[in-house]
């Protein structure tokens, strides 16, 4: 009787450890293709027409974005480069993409050494949760990108 | 719709070569494109304010473009250098063309 109810909690515990190793394959094969979703090539095509063949590299970006946005009407963003912003080297301009937008294009933002600082506050609208892309170019030909995902409530983009 | 008002936050003193944070925000429903008519189920057109542009002494400082996807009311803060008295010039154009503008002292000294 003991040994039997010992084999049931094993099977149990195998049971759940099939299932959970289950649902993290299902969650795998959902986000895969979602990571290549028509809009984040579109992402990727604009990336593309705005830096041409450069490969952006990661760093020296600063996304402020909040983690979950209740109102997707009015999302606050700011985005700080670390740069020295002198007239040899400085950050030129900061482009921001939203992948799940209607419209992935934000905002492109050009910063010149009287800028003192490359850091600029904007509030956009998020239609729903997505990944939010920073791409910066540097007055050296060198980009950079950055990305966060914000987590929308109410989508902002009317209906 | 009302005529958008500019508003802007500039400080009126500075030192020399002190980074100055500006903030500014202008009235503007930002009409994305996206929205429908609840009436009639048409597209309301886009009508969004494009460029943004802040100038110093008729130099540029600082300059945005704004895609739909810009809040309406559009607020844009960024920083510039205090390096001589002057009037800062900022300016907002609309997709019709309009030019909507405003005008800030700054004392260095």
């Amino acid at each position: 009787m003991n040994e039997s109810k010992h084999y049931r909690d094993v099977s149990r515990r195998q049971a759940l450890i099939v299932v959970g190793a289950g649902g993290l394959a299902a969650a795998g094969l959902t986000l895969l293709p979602q990571a290549a979703s028509a809009d984040a090539a579109a992402v990727d095509a604009a990336i593309k027409g705005l830096i041409g063949g450069k490969t952006p590299q990661a760093g020296r970006i600063t996304l402020d974005l909040p983690q979950i946005a209740e109102n997707g009407n009015t999302v606050p963003i700011t985005v700080e480069v670390d740069s020295p912003m002198t007239e040899q080297d400085y950050c030129k301009a900061v482009h921001i993409f939203a992948d799940k937008n209607p419209q992935p294009g934000v905002a492109s933002i050009n910063f010149t050494p009287a800028c003192g600082k490359a850091k600029a506050s904007t509030r956009m609208r998020l239609a729903k949760t997505q990944n939010v892309v920073a791409v910066a170019e540097m007055s050296d030909g060198s980009v950079y990108t950055a990305k966060a995902e914000v987590k929308v409530t109410i989508g902002g983009c009317g209906g | 719709m009302a005529k958008p008002k500019p508003r802007v936050k500039v400080p009126k003193t500075a030192a020399k070569g002190e980074v100055l944070e500006i903030k500014t925000l202008i009235t503007h429903k930002m009409e994305s494109g996206q929205r429908k008519d609840k009436k009639t189920g048409e597209k309301i057109p886009q009508k969004i304010i494009n460029k943004f542009v802040c100038a110093f002494n008729g130099k540029e400082v600082f300059s945005a473009d704004w895609h739909p996807a810009i809040s309406a009311n559009p607020f844009m803060s960024f920083y510039a250098v205090a390096t001589e008295s002057g009037t800062f010039e900022f300016t907002w154009t609309d997709d019709d063309g309009s030019v909507y503008s405003k005008t800030a002292q700054l004392t260095v000294g």
